[in-house]
């Protein structure tokens, strides 16, 4: 047990390692002056100031909410492909209740609105699960269509409901919709000019995000509830075999999985600091959840990890902009991440090749 | 000058030394018989030898000369052949498609059938195969798909045959048969290595017979010269009893009690039944034996009894009560045990601890939990009474990943979660399957045990030797009905034989 959590903790870095490498190739190929100093740049920007660091674990906390999302079906045996729908329906509706019920005390709003979220999220994934309990429809087909039908519901009810025109954006929440910051903006701040102190975006989502790293980690791994899921994901003729309703297990695990993403949407949403676009975007953090979770071995504590890290990079690749178009900022990215696919494979070759060396170490 | 000789081959895989330092060779036209236990390392040795799998150490000769097989299209140059065990056909070709496939002839991209329709014809006649080669692959029997297998291999001219168990599938009269055709082809120079973990056969049929055993080769013999004792020790490492200390059966009352069921199958609606009428009891303290050839029907029973498929007509009914269309779980819960036909499909959560898979149908109960949390310190100390109480062997405790556990240990974890349920039924489908001697003698044990302390035993079985020694009653069922209700003691195996392959039958009454 114990030497698989090092075998996993050692492929994930290798594919980092070999993602990063290739990442600096493009670099290298696109702009060879500012390679060095670009990468360098995403290497250490989100360690170089307390603001940054707090604005990597700021950016993590929706896609440490995806990537749990993603993973929780996986160990269910499911490919819940549709986190980015289930995202923007719980987003969604953190706006409309973030934007409205004015006359609430704001913590009641605040939570009635994360509250609903999660159920929103939780009735969006339950559609893909109900339709492969009882229709036997493959997820990943419904919940690519889920995530479209999503992301047009959304994008209507933005501009119906929650439009600010100037900007072609969801409307700005009142400050008292935000979720706190617990004082966390004051820890994570920095002098960025002589004299002007910012602070990090981060706040109370963070911590949520962690707890439910922790909630999940807890269901998978000490609940009946989660010794039958993992049993489904496992092997689903044994789990029929020993008389555990493979249906209904399905679908509980697709609101689950649908309930952390749709939290996720409100988690983001509610800081203030990111919006809506109006016009038909599939939004990308479902999407980054999958890689979180890849990279995170479907683990929920190493997903807080692989969390940040997707974060630490896509602020350092923020900043290089300068030197570098967009499009090659997000290849780079993209291609360190894409790498981070591969983690099975290199845990798994490593598996067999490290299990020599020790077996050749044992004969000598 | 041996046709084929591997000189030296090792093949490790990860924790386990699957091949050492092996030395096989084979004389052109004998019937070379490899004998080993499960696990012994005779598939993998032929998989080296087919090219499958690159062994770290070691050459392979033909005829004196060095040949490197990398796969087995190699192989198959070198006129190396083999019979798999699970063959290797399309279901939905015909016999002469399945034969050419691979090696068609052709005109201009056109396939030419006639040439290969005459060689095959030929080659069917001289072996005496009675085949029609125009059926599709689907409509024969088993036996007939293993001659296709074998006219396959002369149709490419392979001289080298490798046969992997090929009688397991086989009725005593199909047997007798492949003996016939395997001694045909030996007369004619084929050599032919032959893969098995029957002594009796190889008593009948192979000239020299080489023994693995953990890996490693133990001898090569004449088989003339050799008793079946002495091969038999060499194959297990001591000796083994082959009978069981059987006492008389005190049978008691009836247990469950099936009633015209009847099974429609799922591809054929409209053909005929999967099951078709079938009647039976069986009692407390018997073990009663479906006995079969593969595919007559056996798992649609099995399935059908214990819940993973829903039946068609008929009732079910245990200790009176009618469980037709129970749940799985209440089925569990009213004393049904099932050691499932497929241990690694059904039996098991291979990615679970030993302890986890002793509880998959009682995780639920007070015992391992409380409000929904497992009890993870009981679950443990549960496993670890099992793990003494069965003589469970794995690497690390109740913590072992079942994948990582042998057969043979695979199966009595089964065996124990099944049996320490208290049972008043135990449904065991093929329980030795796989296994080596030992373990099928520690299983065949258990199931007298459960007998002897009063419960029902209901034994599927495709080994006529153990349901012959294991069972007080036998039914025999042939294309989804029963037809024949015998007594061990009052029947050969011949006459089973006859049974399993429909060419006899009895009414059956309850």
């Amino acid at each position: 047990m114990k030497r698989d959590s090092i075998m996993s903790f050692l492929s994930s870095l290798v594919v980092l390692v070999i993602g990063l490498f290739v990442g600096f190739l493009i670099l290298l190929f696109s702009n060879p002056g500012a390679a060095a100093g670009a990468f360098s740049t995403i290497l250490t920007f989100g360690f170089s100031s307390m603001r940054n660091i707090g604005d990597v674990l700021h950016g993590a906390t929706p896609i440490i909410m995806t990537g749990l999302s993603v993973a929780f079906a996986f160990k269910t045996g499911l490919f819940n492909i549709g986190a980015t729908g289930q995202f923007a329906f719980g987003g969604l509706v953190a706006i409309l209740i973030g934007l409205n019920f004015q006359g609430m005390p704001d913590g009641l709003r605040i939570l009635f609105a994360l509250v609903a979220a999660t159920a929103a999220g939780a009735a969006w994934g339950a559609i893909p699960g109900l339709l492969k309990a009882y229709r036997n429809v493959h997820e990943v087909i419904s919940c690519i269509m889920t995530n479209y039908i999503g992301m047009f519901l959304v994008g209507y009810f933005v501009e119906q409901h929650a439009f600010f025109a100037i900007e072609n954006r969801s409307a700005s929440l009142p400050t008292n919709s935000n979720l706190p910051t617990l004082g966390l903006d004051r820890v994570f701040q920095s002098e960025i000019l002589p004299g002007l102190i910012r602070s990090s975006d981060i706040n109370a989502g963070f911590f949520i995000a962690i707890f439910m790293a922790i909630v999940i980690y807890l269901i998978l791994n000490k609940t009946t509830f989660g010794y039958e899921l993992k049993a489904c994901g496992f092997n689903r003729d044994a789990a029929k075999y020993a008389g555990i309703n493979e249906n209904r297990n399905i679908v509980a695990a697709m609101m689950i999985s649908g309930a952390l993403a749709g939290l996720g949407g409100a988690l983001l949403y509610l800081s203030g600091t990111v919006h809506i676009a109006a016009g038909n975007n599939l939004l990308p953090y479902g999407f980054t959840g999958i890689s979180v979770a890849f990279l995170g071995l479907s683990n929920p504590i190493g997903i807080i990890f692989s969390g940040a890290l997707v974060s630490h990079l896509f602020l350092g690749g923020a900043r290089i902009q300068l030197n570098f178009p967009i499009e090659i900022v997000e290849i780079v990215i993209s291609i360190i991440i894409y790498f981070c696919a591969f983690v099975f494979l290199v845990k798994t070759f490593l598996g067999k090749h490290i299990g020599k060396l020790f077996k050749g170490g044992e004969k000598s | 000058m041996y046709i084929i000789e591997m000189r030296n081959i090792t093949k490790i895989f990860p924790g386990i030394v699957a091949n050492d330092d092996i030395t096989l060779q084979l004389k052109k036209g004998e019937i070379h018989a490899l004998l080993g236990e499960n696990g012994a390392g005779k598939s993998t040795l032929m998989s080296v030898l087919f090219g499958l799998y690159k062994p770290e150490n070691g050459e392979i000769y033909k005829n004196g000369e060095i040949a490197h097989i990398n796969g087995p299209n190699d192989a198959n140059r070198l006129g190396i052949g083999m019979v798999h065990q699970h063959f290797k056909l399309v279901h939905n070709f015909t016999v002469l498609e399945n034969i050419v496939l691979g090696v068609e002839t052709t005109k201009t991209g056109v396939l030419q059938m006639q040439e290969a329709r005459e060689k095959v014809l030929a080659l069917s006649q001289k072996y005496k195969f009675d085949i029609d080669i125009d059926q599709e692959i689907r409509h024969i029997s088993v036996g007939m798909q293993q001659r296709v297998e074998i006219l396959k291999m002369l149709y490419r001219e392979n001289e080298i045959l490798i046969f992997d168990e090929p009688t397991a599938v086989l009725t005593p009269q199909e047997i007798d048969a492949l003996m016939q055709t395997m001694r045909d082809m030996a007369n004619e120079g084929k050599s032919i290595l032959f893969i098995t973990h029957k002594l009796d056969e190889i008593k009948q049929i192979a000239d020299r017979c080489s023994v693995l055993r953990k890996g490693k080769l133990i001898g090569t013999v004449d088989v003339a010269e050799t008793t079946k004792e002495v091969m038999s020790e060499m194959m297990v490492g001591r000796k083994v009893i082959l009978s069981l200390d059987k006492k008389e059966a005190q049978i008691g009352e009836t247990i469950m009690s099936v009633r015209n069921l009847s099974q429609r199958g799922i591809e054929s609606k409209s053909h005929k039944l999967r099951l078709s009428n079938i009647n039976f009891d069986v009692k407390a303290g018997e073990i009663l034996c479906i006995a079969g050839i593969e595919g007559n029907g056996q798992t649609d029973l099995v399935y059908a009894l214990t819940g993973l498929a829903p039946i068609d007509n008929g009732t079910i009914t245990m200790n009176g009560k009618d469980i037709t269309r129970a749940k799985i779980r209440k089925r569990t819960e009213s004393g049904i045990a099932h050691i499932p036909e497929d241990r690694h499909k059904h039996g098991l959560v291979l990615d679970y601890t030993l302890a986890y898979n002793t509880i998959l149908q009682t995780y639920y109960s007070p015992e391992f939990q409380s409000v929904g949390f497992l009890k993870d310190n009981v679950i443990m100390e549960h496993a670890r009474k099992l793990i003494d109480r069965f003589d469970i062997r794995s690497g690390q405790g109740e913590s072992t990943s079942v994948r990582a556990m042998s057969g043979g240990n695979q199966q009595k974890v089964i065996l124990a979660r099944e049996i320490d349920r208290d049972p008043q039924l135990l449904i065991a489908v093929q329980p030795t399957r796989g296994l080596d001697v030992g373990a099928i003698e520690y299983i065949h044990n258990q199931l007298l045990a459960q007998r002897d302390s009063g419960k029902a035993v209901l034994l599927v079985s495709l080994e006529l030797e153990e349901v012959m020694n294991v069972s007080d009653r036998i039914l025999v069922m042939y294309e989804g009905e029963i037809v024949a209700d015998v007594n061990p003691k009052d029947v050969t195996f011949a006459e089973l034989g006859l049974y399993m392959s429909g060419a006899k039958r009895m009414e059956v009454a309850v």
